[in-house]
């Protein structure tokens, strides 16, 4: 079976696998991970510049962006205000359009929050943004969120950094069922066989940074998430068997002696 | 110049003391920041990179500076 492209606001990508670069112990380390990953799109964060030490790294240094699709994000913004500052100050970086919006809501458990991730869709997209929202797994609030112009739909698997994995499939097939938007697992994934889970309940992608950046081998961890995402995807596509309570015989009794 | 002459202004949230008619550009060229990496705001207000060369600083103005760094 032949995949369709993966496409988000009209833009097709070729790994549907987006890291993050935060916690990693370098940007050689978060730049290697990266390569390893085959992601095109990576998640970045808008801060101060540190004005004191002006010869410090700087993230774009080590990748680039002509290479790779940066995807700001509005990490650390608990209203839509900030969130409409941070990536508007993103935009003038260099034109990026295409951002990920999350507002939160709680600084222990990072649920996001939604009625203010829903007013920031809803602001930014009229501003001309196109917003992938990270939200939580609830159908009703996915589908307002499509109706306010998302461009993705990103519920978390679990909360961020937690590595639990999906908690709720139920939700997410849910949410897979009622949208043609592209469905991206964002936050809670812990380890490969999450990732695969991910693509065999039909999400489009899947987002991972913490299960990567704080593995043993982050650029190893990397290559495995890449491959879990596409063997989960062609597990999707290639149409599983009934699950069954009693056994079915591989082999035949036919000719038996 | 005398340093009562100088006026005060907070760069991401840090106090320094520029001379009288300092430009953003100057500003931004001495605290040596690549341009094509960085976004300005002045006043909470986003400032076009191409106009920072005609826009003088002022007492208690209050710029940001921000780039790109990793993130989730």
């Amino acid at each position: 079976m032949i995949d369709k492209r993966f496409k988000i606001a009209n833009k097709i990508f070729k790994s549907r696998l987006i890291v993050g670069t935060g916690k990693y112990k370098s940007f050689s380390e978060c730049a290697k991970a990266i390569k390893s990953s085959g992601a095109d799109i990576v998640t970045v964060a808008v801060r101060r510049v540190n004005i004191s030490n002006k010869n410090k790294a700087r993230l774009m240094d080590y990748i680039d962006p002509k290479k790779i699709t940066y995807l700001p994000n509005t990490a650390g913004c608990f209203t839509a205000e900030d969130a409409i500052r941070t990536l508007r100050l993103a935009r003038e970086i260099g034109g990026w359009k295409l951002v990920k919006l999350e507002v939160l809501g709680d600084k222990r458990n990072l649920f996001p929050e939604m009625i203010e991730t829903l007013r920031s869709t809803e602001l930014l997209t009229k501003e001309g943004f196109k917003v992938m929202v990270y939200c939580n797994d609830d159908p009703l609030m996915a589908k307002r969120l499509e109706n306010a112009g998302a461009v993705a739909i990103m519920p978390l698997a679990a909360p961020i950094g937690s590595g639990l994995g999906i908690q709720n499939k139920v939700n997410i097939k849910i949410i897979r069922k009622q949208t043609k938007l592209p469905l991206i697992i964002d936050a809670g994934i812990g380890q490969a066989s999450d990732a695969s889970i991910a693509m065999e309940l039909g999400c489009d992608g899947v987002l991972i940074n913490t299960a990567i950046a704080k593995a043993k081998n982050p650029s190893q961890m990397a290559e495995a998430m890449k491959l879990a995402v596409i063997s989960g995807r062609k597990s999707y596509l290639s149409g599983r068997i009934n699950p069954n309570l009693f056994g079915s015989a591989s082999t035949t009794n036919k000719g038996i002696i | 110049m005398n340093i009562k002459n100088k006026i005060k202004i907070t760069v991401n949230g840090k106090q320094m003391q520029i001379i009288p008619k300092f430009t953003l550009k100057s500003l931004i060229t001495k605290l040596k920041m690549p341009l094509n990496k960085i976004a300005i705001e002045l006043n909470k207000k986003i400032i076009d990179k191409n106009r920072i060369s005609k826009i003088r600083l002022k007492k208690g103005d209050k710029i940001e500076i921000v780039h790109f760094i990793g993130g989730g």
